[in-house]
């Protein structure tokens, strides 16, 4: 599989689309800031709900059976999944019970990760996203590029030519109330035809034995109040304890993910429609295992809002394809390599280690020293490749030892002014491809200050 | 009086060294025992941050036998200074001497604020100043409030330069974005790094400064590099060259 500098390569080259890019998150970074700015309390809402989620982590065992419980009492069917291929099958059984061939969905990472459209697909389930830009990258079949804004690096032309080949829409038009309209009607009639409702899980309560929705377009409410069937897929780690703990929560996510006070449809599930059913699928699919690496259990808290990706200055500017990975930029870089780090091990170095992620992140995970943990955690396992050990290595040794590194800096100093220009700035020196090396001294700071006056 | 350790990190005592010179003139200039030990190289930051901790195991503890005995430690590098304070646990807990040095490990501005108590800074510096805060200073070492934080805003490189005469500090449109540097993330990922670069140089440009000012030499290293190579006029100095030639008490 491609690293992630390879993947993120024709992304940058594209400038001024990667500027665009670059400002239309940094926008939603804004907004962000201004929204956190007005709760007094946001550095102690981020705390509380960082020992909420620790807790919660440290108990899980007890917390998910006490939900069970719970909704079960409620008229809920309880799902356990393993994986993804458990998660995907169980899904597939409650529609074909029911003779269910047209499914709606909201939006839901956790189906992402679990692969879910194709597979339900193949089995001739007619499957619609209904959240707006979930929809439109279905459409150009296409995975999400973001957790939260899954088409935000499609510009609203690309849209109006998608929609003119998908639904009709007049050739060139752009206007974004002229083509939400459009969309609407489309799907008004998928909700219509729909025979069942799938839906993520924002937050599944304990004590209560129900599970919360956030969406801005109500899409999660039209997809479970005109079909009998809706079925909540969640991951272990989106339980919280009690319905109170969502005074934390809520005020947290819609300001870190868009800049809202909060969410525009906030929608509580406690049980099946009248004459329907209402089924919860909780996965597993990893989790336990990273719930068990101490250096990692933290990124477990994630609430998903995708403010570290917002404001992460790769992944403004690589986009979140380079990432390769169902969820993106610094939260991803831990997640994807914890799932399969021969394939996603270039992620945690697509970071400079600026930590603004860690300093966004509602639930105060130390996403950047987490990043940097993986690092080492992937050369342990053998997963660096050689070049790169070796040439630490080497580095290592020189600078370990006096002479070495002196004589090392004085061949440099010497040298490379002496070189011809070509040799210095060929294709192996990515330093110089658009960078200038520093202007090399005759002396060294050791040698100047010999001279300098006590 | 305290007995200071001076560190020089390797890349400034090659490539600039004059930035090495500003520092110790900076810290001898308000009376201070310094002293340089020669024995120093290199924190091992790049190779922790490769992964490869384990090259870096020998500095760490190589640091430490040669600061262990001073009173406080002080480079002009807040990346570096992070490296000690808090990433060496993983190589030196538990050894004499350890918690002495990463309690008494400080960037240049930060001692000469929390340690050395400095309230007046006399001198001139006319210039246009932009002040680019460097990651690891601001979001690891807290030497100023993150535009990510809502806390009040603090900065311990403004208090400094903003008192020089003549100087203006300019307002960036990004005051705490990265530069893009981040070690050999400028070599992996070149691309990227670069165009983190530009961006960061043209919200300078933008805001009209004639100057990057910083105390990261890697970060303005970088920048220079995207400046030279672009024949841009913007000068990068080091936070230790502005305040070398003002009186400070
Ligand atoms: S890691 Fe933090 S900032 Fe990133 S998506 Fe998760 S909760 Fe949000």
């Amino acid at each position: 599989m491609k690293g992630h500098a390879e993947s993120a390569a024709p992304f940058v080259a594209n400038e001024p689309r990667a500027h665009w890019h670059d400002e239309s998150l940094w926008f939603v970074r804004v907004k962000r800031d201004r929204q956190a700015a007005t709760v007094p309390e946001w550095e102690d809402l981020r705390s509380t709900a960082s020992a909420i989620k620790a807790h919660t982590l440290s108990r899980l065992a007890d917390y998910l059976e006490e939900f069970e419980r719970n909704a079960t009492a409620n008229g809920i069917h309880v799902h356990w999944a393993r994986d993804g291929a458990e998660h995907n099958a169980i899904v597939l059984k409650i529609l074909n019970d029911h003779g269910v061939k047209r499914l709606v969905k909201s939006k839901s990472m956790l189906t992402e990760e679990c692969h879910l459209n194709p597979y339900l697909e193949a089995h001739g389930i007619e499957v619609t996203d209904t959240d707006l830009g979930e929809r439109i990258v279905q459409m150009r079949k296409e995975p999400p590029s973001h957790i939260v804004l899954p088409a935000i690096h499609l510009k609203k032309e690309d849209i109006g030519e998608l929609f003119h080949i998908q639904l009709g829409t007049e050739k060139g038009a752009s206007d974004p109330k002229y083509l939400t309209e459009a969309a609407r009607g489309h799907l008004r009639e998928r909700f219509l035809g729909a025979q069942a409702g799938l839906t993520g899980v924002n937050f599944a309560i304990a004590s209560t034995g129900g599970v919360v929705v956030c969406t801005n377009e109500g899409n999660a409410d039209m997809g479970t109040s005109l079909p009998p069937i809706h079925i909540a897929s969640m991951g272990v780690e989106k339980i919280v304890p009690r319905p109170r703990d969502l005074a934390i929560f809520l005020r947290l996510l819609a300001r870190s993910a868009t800049g809202q006070p909060v969410t525009t449809y906030t929608s509580h599930f406690h049980g099946p429609l009248p004459g329907g059913e209402m089924h919860v699928v909780i996965v597993d699919n990893g989790r336990a295992r990273i719930l068990g690496e101490e250096a990692f259990r933290r990124s477990l808290s994630c609430i998903r809002c995708g403010a570290c990706m917002n404001t992460c200055p790769v992944y403004r500017r690589s986009g979140g394809y380079s990432y390769g990975y169902t969820v993106p930029g610094p939260i991803g870089s831990i997640l994807g390599p914890q799932r399969d780090p021969a394939a996603y091990g270039s992620l945690p170095f697509a970071s400079s280690l600026c930590g603004s992620c860690t300093d966004v992140c509602p639930v105060k995970i130390d996403l950047h020293h987490e990043l940097l943990a993986f690092r080492q955690e992937l050369a342990k396992k053998g997963y660096l490749p050689w070049q790169k050990r070796f040439s630490m290595w080497v580095m290592g040794q020189v600078l370990a030892r006096k002479w070495a590194f002196l004589l090392g800096g004085r061949l440099m100093r010497t040298l490379m002014p002496l070189l011809p220009r070509a040799l210095v700035y060929g294709p192996w020196n990515p330093w110089g491809k658009q960078r200038e090396l520093p202007p090399m001294p005759r002396e060294s700071f050791r040698d100047l200050l010999k001279k300098e006056p006590r | 009086m305290p007995k200071v350790g001076l560190f020089i990190p390797c890349y400034v005592d090659q490539l600039y060294p004059q930035v090495g010179l500003s520092t110790l003139r900076v810290l001898r200039g308000l009376g201070l025992d310094i002293e340089f030990p020669e024995e120093q190289t290199c924190c091992g930051q790049p190779m922790a941050n490769s992964g490869c901790g384990e090259d870096a195991r020998p500095l760490a503890e190589k640091f430490l036998r040669i600061f262990a005995r001073y009173d406080h430690v002080v480079a002009p590098s807040g990346s570096c200074v992070s490296m000690v304070r808090n990433h060496y646990e993983q190589w030196l807990a538990g050894k004499p001497g350890f918690e002495h040095l990463r309690d008494n490990t400080f960037e240049l501005c930060e001692y000469l604020v929390d340690v050395a108590k400095v309230t007046r800074v006399d001198g001139d510096f006319a210039r246009k100043v932009g002040l680019h805060m460097s990651c690891h200073g601001l979001r690891e070492l807290r030497m100023a409030s993150s535009s990510e934080r809502m806390v009040a805003p603090f900065n311990k490189v403004k208090v400094l330069l903003e008192q020089l005469r003549g100087i203006q500090l300019v307002d960036l449109k990004r005051p705490d974005e990265c530069c893009g540097f981040g070690g050999t993330f400028a070599v992996a990922e070149e691309a990227v790094s670069c165009l983190m670069g530009q961006d960061r140089i043209r919200d300078h440009e933008q805001a009209g400064a004639e100057v990057i000012a910083g105390f990261d030499m890697s970060c303005l290293m970088h920048l220079e590099g995207l400046l030279t190579r672009d024949k841009k006029p913007m000068q990068v100095l080091h936070v230790a060259q502005i305040l070398e030639h003002a009186r400070l008490s």
